[in-house]
C-alpha cells in the first residue's frame, strides 16, 4: 500500500495501510506515544472504492484480514473514522486471546470498574471522565477479560466521542489532544480523544475486574441491582467472541459473573455517574 | 403421547463429561461440550440431565428414577411434564430419540 502505519494498542498490533496520506497522517500524530510491535497481529486497508474515487469525489473501502461484505464507504474527509472502524472489526471478529466485552473500563488500586451497555449508554464518556478524575483509563470501546486469570486486559485505544459528548470533554480535559471533528458521519458527529498519558504508559497493566456497571443515559438517577442470570446474558449479547472461544469462553464469563458485583445505573449528566459510580465503588469493590 | 403406551420414546442422554452444569441463581447454564452452545435452562432440567447422563430413559423411567432422588409433587402430572421437557431437550440436541428396531 502506498501509506503505511503501524501502531500497538493493548495486546493487539496493527499494520493500517492506505491508498492516501491524510488518515495515516493523522493516525500517527494522534497515536504518536504508543508503542510499535515488530510484530502484526492485524492488518487493515484503507482502499479507494476504484482506481478513479482515489481523486475524484475520493471513497475509502475499510477492508482486512476480517471483513465486513456489505461495509458502507466512507468519505477520505472520515478516513481516520475508517481506519479506527477497520482496527475494532479485526478485534471483533478475529481476537481470540482474550474474552472481548463491549464495554469501558478503568482502573484504581489494581481494580477494575467495567462498563458495558449499547451505543449512546454513556460508557465511553463515562470513562473518558474517570479517566480525568484520578482513575486510569483502560478503554472505551473493548475490555478484554483473560481466560486464565479473570484479569482485565487494557486495550486504550482513540477515545471515540460522539454528539454532545464531545463539548463536554473539550471542557472536562482541556488540555487533551483531539483529532479532526467528523461531521456527518453515520453515528452522527465523531471526534478522537488521545487517551491520558498514563493509560498509554501503562497499557501492559491489568486489574482485576471489581465492579461491573450497566450505565443508561437520560433517566432519572437510579441504581438497580441485577441477578447474575441477567448478567450473564447481557454479557453474551456484549461479547463479540464468547461463542468463538468455546469452553474457555464459558469458563472465564461464568467466573466473572459469579465473582464481579453488577449493577445498573441510570443518570442524566456526567457528574451523577461518576457520583453514582464513586458511590457503587465504595460499597461494592 | 400419552406415555402409557409401550412404546414410548426413549431418549439418550449426554454423558456428565459433555455437559458442564453451572447454577446462577434463578437459572442454571449447561454447556455442551458437543456442541459448543450454552443453554440456559430452569428446573427440573438440570435434575433430568443429571438423572439420565449417558442412559437410556423414557419419560416413565425418569419419573421412577427422580421419584427416587427427590420428593415429587404427588399431584402434578409428572409424566406429561418430563414427556415435555424431554421432547423439548431433543430439539436442542441435549438428549437424542432412541428408536426401537
Amino acid at each position: 500500500m502506498r501509506h503505511e502505519f503501524r501502531v500497538r494498542v493493548g495486546p493487539a498490533a496493527f499494520r493500517i495501510g492506505s491508498d492516501w496520506a491524510a488518515p495515516v497522517r493523522q493516525m500517527r500524530d494522534l497515536y504518536a506515544d504508543y508503542p510499535i510491535a515488530d510484530f502484526t497481529d492485524f492488518t487493515v486497508r484503507l482502499e479507494a472504492v476504484s482506481p478513479l474515487r482515489r481523486f475524484i469525489r475520493p471513497s475509502v473501502a475499510i477492508n482486512g484480514d476480517y471483513m465486513l461484505p456489505d461495509a458502507a464507504p466512507l468519505p477520505l474527509d472520515q478516513g481516520l473514522l475508517a481506519a479506527e472502524m477497520g482496527m475494532n472489526l479485526q478485534m471483533a471478529l478475529g481476537w481470540r486471546r482474550q474474552l472481548i466485552l463491549h464495554a469501558s473500563a478503568a482502573e484504581r488500586g489494581g481494580k477494575a470498574m467495567i462498563m458495558t451497555g449499547a451505543s449512546g449508554s454513556g460508557k465511553s464518556t463515562l470513562s473518558a471522565m474517570l479517566g480525568q478524575a484520578g482513575w486510569r483509563f483502560m478503554g472505551d470501546e473493548f475490555a478484554l477479560i483473560d481466560p486464565v486469570t479473570g484479569d482485565a486486559v487494557p486495550y486504550p485505544r482513540m477515545i471515540s466521542l460522539k454528539n454532545q459528548a464531545i463539548a463536554a470533554m473539550r471542557s472536562a480535559a482541556p488540555d487533551a489532544r483531539f483529532g479532526p471533528l467528523m461531521h456527518d458521519t453515520p453515528k452522527g458527529d465523531i471526534r478522537h480523544m488521545v487517551p491520558p498519558e498514563e493509560a498509554i504508559s501503562r497499557m501492559d497493566e491489568r486489574a482485576k475486574p471489581a465492579l461491573l456497571l450497566f450505565p443508561r443515559f437520560g433517566y432519572a438517577p437510579a441504581v438497580r441491582e441485577m441477578g447474575a442470570g441477567e448478567v450473564f446474558m447481557r454479557l453474551t449479547q456484549a461479547s463479540t467472541n464468547y461463542v468463538a472461544l468455546g469452553e474457555a469462553g464459558f469458563t472465564v464469563l461464568t467466573r466473572f459473573v459469579e465473582q464481579v458485583p453488577a449493577r445498573a445505573i441510570d443518570y442524566q449528566s456526567g457528574e451523577e455517574a461518576i457520583a453514582l459510580a464513586e458511590q457503587l465503588w465504595a460499597e461494592l469493590a | 403421547m400419552t406415555g402409557l403406551l409401550p412404546f414410548e420414546t426413549r431418549y439418550r442422554a449426554e454423558k456428565a463429561a459433555d455437559i458442564i452444569i453451572r447454577p446462577l441463581d434463578v437459572m442454571t447454564l449447561v454447556y455442551h461440550r458437543r456442541s459448543g452452545i450454552t443453554h440456559i435452562v430452569a428446573q427440573p432440567v438440570p435434575e433430568i440431565l443429571l438423572a439420565m447422563a449417558g442412559k437410556v430413559m423414557n419419560a416413565a423411567e425418569l419419573a421412577a428414577k427422580l421419584a427416587q432422588e427427590y420428593d415429587m409433587d404427588d399431584n402434578a402430572d409428572v409424566h406429561a411434564v418430563l414427556s415435555e421437557r424431554l421432547e423439548e431437550l431433543a430439539s436442542l440436541g441435549l438428549v437424542e430419540p432412541v428408536h426401537a428396531p
